[in-house]
């Protein structure tokens, strides 16, 4: 089949490796990265966007990989959700329990840690348990390669630091130090965005809980004073619901929600609220399980 | 630009003029191959659902473009004869759209798991939404596939479509031909029955793959 020649011939990008896409991407500004395509493909097949050149990251190995750093795992952009729930699950317990709430198993096949962090959408799963343990994202472009700290990351909805010709090659998540969850309100047990999603993790060497907000403000966002909660780390029994209800108003107290076809304010605010008073009582009392065993 | 990939065990070769072309269009579209339904385009309801080298997922969310010498399979080759069977004798289908995507996550489901629970069933099939039977008869039909396929419900006496009537404890009618029928559904009139032994096989089906 001969098809006529458009004015701007269409093109898909296959890079080799990394260094190949970065200098494509340098040498194609318009080319717009695909990797699993879950939130991309949308896009394209409702003619919101028409790229008239794709830079295809699916087949870069170095993306594909993750690896034991020590205290850290490094995850690259390009592993897609359900090897994280298949393969994380015991170093990266809220990082996986995320993971597999996300959309279906189709959906979980082909979607990656780094499209849901380029697509910023304050809505993403991923983003509360990296909030809560403080993950920091490595960022490449044919200038060199930077890192940062996820707190950092988000500046707005669906936006982020991420620069024209930058890609975002790796994350890297502490190995749990604790227990950890995740927990999200969404009108069905599968298939939803969230209407809002708290993740804690609490790390018993440091003696520190962090929290991550998702779905509840205009990025992804911590909550700085409930972090500082005081929590009775030398006498664990003292811990009570009073405590755990205080935490949930501060998470609550953290959030910037609206009122959308999800969810309203309120309901958003109230919802962390539970959430994140019965998160830290799941995470306190599997801590003490764990330690008097 | 040409791609070039396998599709049911054949090589195929399409020319696509958008970089953004989903493999789904691509299959109906450019190569007749219609077994994949259109519904949603947005990876909400699995109507699409292939294998992609061997790994589900929702073909209109995969750009063609990124199927360079990757193997795909549609309900036409990615579905084993007992799974397709169960769906018929259960009653899960009925308007028939979801089916496609349904019978490749179930076939994908029995690879990994030969006998999976309720819950690892709904989970499993998450991605594939059914507005017509309330998911109950595809729960009933993945079991019956399971236990056909396990081999242990076959044997001489129970001819082959006859599983579910067994699964069930329901009674088949008993014929002077020997045959087992189950209730129609809705589509056919109370009275009427299926025979589930001769259900015609349609013209889909596609040689079984005897090479290693």
């Amino acid at each position: 089949m001969t098809a006529p020649a458009p004015a701007l011939p269409a093109a898909f990008h296959r890079p080799a490796d990394l260094a190949d896409a970065l200098a494509l991407l340098a040498a194609h500004p318009e080319a717009v990265p695909v990797a699993g395509g879950t939130d991309l493909m949308v896009a394209v097949n409702y003619r919101f966007i028409r790229p008239a050149a794709m830079l295809d990251l699916s087949g870069l190995a170095e993306l594909r990989e993750w690896s034991d750093e020590g205290d850290a795992i490094r995850i690259g952009s390009g592993v897609p959700y359900a090897r994280i729930t298949a393969e994380l699950a015991t170093v990266l317990p809220g990082l996986a329990a995320a993971a597999r709430t996300v959309g279906s198993p189709q959906i979980r096949n082909r979607g990656t840690l780094g499209g849901n962090l380029a697509t910023a959408s304050p809505a993403g799963d991923g983003h509360p348990p990296l909030l809560a343990t403080g993950a920091d994202i490595e960022i490449a472009s044919v200038s060199g390669t930077r890192t940062v700290p996820i707190a950092a990351f988000f500046t707005g909805p669906k936006r982020s630091v991420l620069e024209p010709g930058e890609l975002i090659t790796a994350v890297t998540v502490p190995k749990a130090a604790g227990p950890q969850q995740f927990l999200k309100v969404g009108t069905r047990n599968a298939m939803v965005i969230a209407v809002c999603s708290f993740a804690v993790a609490l790390d018993l060497d440091a003696r520190r809980v962090g929290t991550g907000i998702g779905s509840a403000g205009p990025t992804p966002l911590r909550a700085p004073e409930a972090d500082l909660i005081e929590l009775p780390w030398t006498v664990p029994s003292r811990f009570d619901d009073a405590l755990a209800a205080e935490f949930g108003r501060r998470v609550a107290a953290a959030a910037r929600p609206i009122d959308d076809v999800r969810g309203t304010a309120d309901y958003r605010r109230h919802a962390l609220a539970v959430c994140a008073a019965r998160a830290l009582r799941r995470v306190w009392t599997a801590a003490h399980e764990e330690r008097s065993t | 630009m040409r791609v070039q990939l396998r599709v049911d065990g054949a090589e195929a070769a399409a020319d696509i003029d958008r970089p953004g072309e989903s493999l789904l269009s691509t299959l109906r579209d450019r190569l007749g191959m219609t077994g994949s339904k259109n519904a949603c385009e947005q990876g909400e309801c699995g109507s699409c659902t292939v294998l992609l080298d061997g790994v589900p997922v929702c073909s209109c969310l995969v750009a063609t473009a990124q199927c360079e010498g990757r193997e795909v399979k549609t309900v036409v080759g990615a579905v084993p004869r007992p799974v397709r069977d169960a769906f018929v004798t259960c009653g899960a289908v009925q308007c028939g759209f979801c089916t496609p995507g349904l019978l490749v996550s179930v076939a994908d489901l029995l690879e990994r798991e030969p006998d999976p629970g309720d819950a690892e069933i709904r989970e499993a099939l998450a991605g594939n939404l059914c507005r017509c039977t309330g998911y109950e008869k595809i729960i009933d039909a993945v079991h019956a596939a399971a236990e056909v396929m396990s081999g242990e419900a076959v044997t001489d006496v129970v001819p082959e479509g006859a599983i579910y009537v067994a699964a069930q404890g329901m009674s088949a009618e008993s014929t002077t031909d020997g045959v087992p029928r189950v209730p129609a559904r809705s589509h056919l009139h109370h009275n009427q029955w299926i025979n589930v032994a001769t259900f015609p096989r349609g013209g889909g089906d596609i040689e079984e793959d005897t090479t290693p």
